[in-house]
């Protein structure tokens, strides 16, 4: 229990502290966005954007590898990754021109992409450049024997998101709300659609070596629909589920540091998704029991009124 | 679930509804309403937006759960007695980009005859085509569904239902954003079913229409406001109260 | 390549990934129609929990046992699914991601904490696949596939991919008419007598059939190219119901088989001395059938009316 407690505290070392600051930043920054992209029901979105990053990843160590440098560096992989997500953006944009249901667009894109990614990761480990086995942490998430880089970028990049997030909120709030209304008032609606996926390709990026790139996409929905039980306004749906993605990253990443087998990824997703369910059962309103009893009501009212 | 019996329907009638109640979460949608449609009329069921109109028809099918209340068709539940029933949904609640031809949707009609994997005989391919010259689509058998203009989609779902041979046609707005042509070949047909003996029920949105195309009203706004032939029942006051004398004040006195 | 060398260690895999792709794309073109495609997403995740509770539970790895397990999963996760979206007002894209994230990251946790990493279940084996090591060792050549004592020694996944392909396609050709009716027009389906949950539950079990068996071939993540890929490049080709599905069945096949040998041999081919993940290689190709149709398939935009 002692290593659980130490890293929920920033007690088990430097980087393990900025391990756990970056995924609770990263949770939170998750939660905000998500929120906003759950809420226009574009949560899958981020979903094939996580799983075309690993042809990027693959393609970015095997460029460094053979120009000589480090195929792990983090910052290397992480443009790798960021190029191939947009690509696999622009890929989804022309399939969903055609004819198919964005729902089938998003499924062909993520599962090509993941496959094209296993076949590059298939030829990096067979042309023995390095070491490949760090890039297997990208599919599940992994913070054992974090560089000390890393886990400044990863801060780094949950502390940027965020800020970018709070500069963004109020013409997010009014395009979530009403869309039509928000381009009266003057905002580029375009443009915050935009800006929106450009967040969710920052804590994609941010995530992929925290949380891995299969899971990451529960961050982006998970927290955002616990919150919805909870609030009615956006801003507050927001704010809570930025919580209940800072406390599912940093109780996660803990948990993870203190049992070194359990990749953090599902850690943290299983964290958040507890958090989900408690909410299913007690929010008020909208929640399981609070619904049993309203049901209950309308029964009795009805029979009182024959 | 209720106790209290529900009354014998007289011989000739179709459609009963008895204290029909169906919510959406802790809202009431349909309130208590209890109807009866008479075997060889033609009735419109009438109210403003949100009223419930196409919610009593999917609870009175049992398409959607119902708190309280019953339906029952020619003297049976109404799940017992669904072969003798056709239901043409609202034109937009299907995708009609799907992968089918007109004559495929036709001939969806007849699968109590056809089952999983009984043949298509010639009689019931005969049957599907005359349903669609009825309407006059008998050319556009072979034409992909998505090629249709509204009015002719509107058709081809009338068409699969002529193709059910049903006692009780139910229709969820028929007129719904079609042609003037369409509108009169439709109610011709549903004119011609009556004259058979054959029993209409359609949600109905054109006041102006009403007197002339349906014999009997049913006047809906959540619960039955009124509810009875057209000529004694589709008079001004008891529009006024279906509509919440929403369509009053909107005319300068 | 000989045909000593052809039959033990090409054919098997050849084989079981043209029957796991032929299981996936059958259901696939209803999941498509039924904007369900990432239903199949879902239920690839959920296999993973299900096997590896089943192994937990009964210490048995046998195929029976798996399947059970994976099938108990896809029927916990469809109940979980549709709780979410009730309870929530979620639209269905969001509850599947809450649902299959959270039963992978179940799966993940219990392989890793528990002893089930031991044989041979792993977490690369259920992101990968292991189609490679699906090979036929006492094959000498074509004759064995007429030696009774050869064809014991089968990989036990390939008599057990077959029933479960035989099993999917009977099934979807049974269904067959209530399923197009359904898919088009379920309100009208229910009022001619088609149970319509009973059958959408029917749908789900035959994606997680389906989902099970290309999980031992191509892993779970794979199993969503197959299930969408060849459908949708179908849909893009004709506006027939009948010919998608044999076009997307044809289309799988080609990308199992072409994607099974290309993985093999294009690499040596270009001078490199080893291959590369044949599941990866499948879902590339399945990818670029896609891409080819979406910028030139006939049938690559909604038809509009004529008149």
């Amino acid at each position: 229990m002692t290593p659980f407690l130490d890293a929920l505290t920033f007690q088990a070392g430097y980087n393990a502290a900025l391990v756990s600051l970056g995924a609770a930043l990263l949770g939170f920054a998750a939660g905000c966005t998500g929120a906003f992209t759950t809420l226009r029901r574009r949560a899958l979105v981020s979903d094939a954007m996580a799983h075309a990053t690993l042809p990027g990843i693959g393609l970015a160590f095997l460029a460094m590898a053979v120009l000589g440098g480090d195929g792990r560096a983090l910052a290397g992989l992480l443009a790798g990754a960021a190029l191939s997500a947009l690509a696999g953006l622009v890929w989804l944009q022309h399939l969903t021109r055609t004819r198919l249901p964005e729902d089938a667009a998003i499924a062909a894109t993520l599962s090509t992409a993941y496959g094209l990614g296993i076949l590059i990761l298939t030829v990096i480990q067979n042309l023995a450049l390095g070491r490949p086995a760090g890039l297997e942490g990208f599919l599940l998430g992994s913070t054992a024997g974090m560089l000390r880089s890393e886990a400044i970028l990863i801060a780094a990049g949950g502390a940027v998101t965020l800020s970018l997030l709070f500069l963004l909120r109020r013409p997010l709030v009014m395009t979530a709300f009403d869309p039509a209304h928000a381009r009266l008032m003057g905002v580029n609606t375009r443009a915050v659609d935009m800006a929106l996926l450009l967040l969710t390709l920052a804590c994609v990026l941010t995530g992929l070596r925290v949380v891995g790139l299969i899971l990451i996409v529960a961050l982006l929905i998970t927290p955002a629909l616990a919150a919805r039980l909870w609030s009615d306004r956006m801003g507050g749906v927001a704010l809570l589920a930025g919580a209940i993605g800072a406390a599912s990253g940093h109780l996660g990443a803990a948990l993870s540091l203190a049992l070194p087998d359990l990749p953090t990824g599902p850690a943290i997703v299983l964290t958040a998704f507890a958090a989900f369910a408690i909410s299913a059962l007690v929010a008020p309103d909208k929640g399981v029991i609070a619904q049993i009893l309203a049901r209950a009501r309308l029964r009795r009212t009805l029979r009182g009124s024959r | 679930m209720t106790a209290d019996p529900t009354p014998l329907p007289r011989p000739g009638t179709a459609l009963a509804l008895t204290g029909l109640t169906v919510s959406y979460g802790a809202a009431l949608a349909v309130e208590d309403v209890t109807a009866r449609f008479p075997a060889g009329s033609m009735t419109a069921i009438i109210g403003p937006n949100g009223a419930g109109k196409s919610t009593l028809l999917k609870a009175a099918l049992g398409l959607i759960p119902k708190v309280q209340g019953e339906a029952r068709a020619f003297g049976q539940p109404v799940a017992q007695a669904m072969a003798r029933i056709a239901y043409v949904p609202q034109r937009a609640a299907v995708d009609w980009d799907f992968p089918a031809r007109v004559i495929d949707v036709v001939q969806m009609g007849l699968y109590r005859q056809t089952g999983l994997l009984g043949r298509l005989t010639p009689a019931l391919r005969d049957r599907a085509m005359d349903s669609l010259a009825r309407l006059g689509m008998a050319d556009l058998a072979t034409r992909q569904i998505g090629a249709l203009s509204g009015g002719q989609q509107q058709r081809a779902f009338l068409a699969r239902a002529l193709a059910q041979q049903a006692d009780l046609v139910i229709l969820d707005e028929p007129f719904a954003g079609v042609d003037a042509a369409t509108e009169a070949a439709i109610i011709a047909v549903l004119h011609g079913l009556r004259s058979e003996g054959r029993t209409i029920v359609a949600v109905h949105h054109d006041l102006s229409t009403v007197t002339a195309y349906f014999d009997r009203v049913l006047l809906l706004n959540r619960r039955s406001v009124a509810e009875g032939p057209t000529g004694t029942t589709f008079r001004r006051d008891s529009v006024a109260r279906a509509y919440g004398n929403q369509l009053l004040a909107a005319i300068p006195a | 390549m000989t045909a000593a060398e052809f039959v033990p260690l090409t054919l098997p895999p050849l084989v079981i990934a043209t029957l796991a792709a032929l299981a996936c794309a059958a259901p696939g073109n209803f999941l498509l129609l039924r904007r369900q495609s990432m239903l199949g997403d879902a239920m690839s995740h959920v296999v993973l929990p299900g096997i590896v509770a089943a192994f937990l539970l009964t210490g048995s790895a046998s195929p029976a046992i798996m399947l059970a397990g994976a099938l108990t999963a896809a029927a916990v996760s469809a109940l979980m699914i549709e709780a979410i979206r009730r309870a929530t007002g979620a639209d269905p894209g969001a509850a599947m991601g809450v649902t299959f994230t959270a039963m992978f990251a179940a799966g993940v946790l219990l392989l890793e904490t528990s002893g089930a990493s031991a044989v041979h279940l792993d977490v690369e084996h259920a992101l990968y696949g292991n189609l490679e090591s699906l090979i036929w060792l006492d094959a000498t050549g074509w004759p064995s596939l007429l030696d009774p004592a050869a064809l014991a020694t089968l990989p036990p996944e390939l008599p057990f991919l077959a029933a479960i392909a035989a099993t999917v396609l009977a099934a979807t050709a049974l269904l067959w008419r209530p399923l197009a009716i359904a898919t088009f027009d379920e309100g009208f389906a229910a009022t001619i007598g088609i149970p319509t949950r009973l059958l959408s539950a029917a749908l789900t079990a035959l994606t997680a059939l389906a989902a099970v068996a290309a999980f031992s071939a191509v892993g779970a993540i794979l199993t969503i190219a197959m299930l969408t890929c060849p459908p949708a490049t179908a849909r893009l080709l004709t506006d027939s119901l009948p010919k998608q599905t044999a076009l997307s069945l044809a289309l799988a096949a080609a990308a199992a088989i072409l994607g099974t040998l290309a993985a093999g041999d294009l690499p040596p081919a270009l001078g490199l001395s080893f291959t590369v993940s044949a599941a990866g290689c499948i879902a590339t190709l399945s990818g670029l059938f896609l891409a080819l149709t979406a910028a030139f398939g006939p049938r690559r935009h909604p038809s509009g009316p004529t008149r």
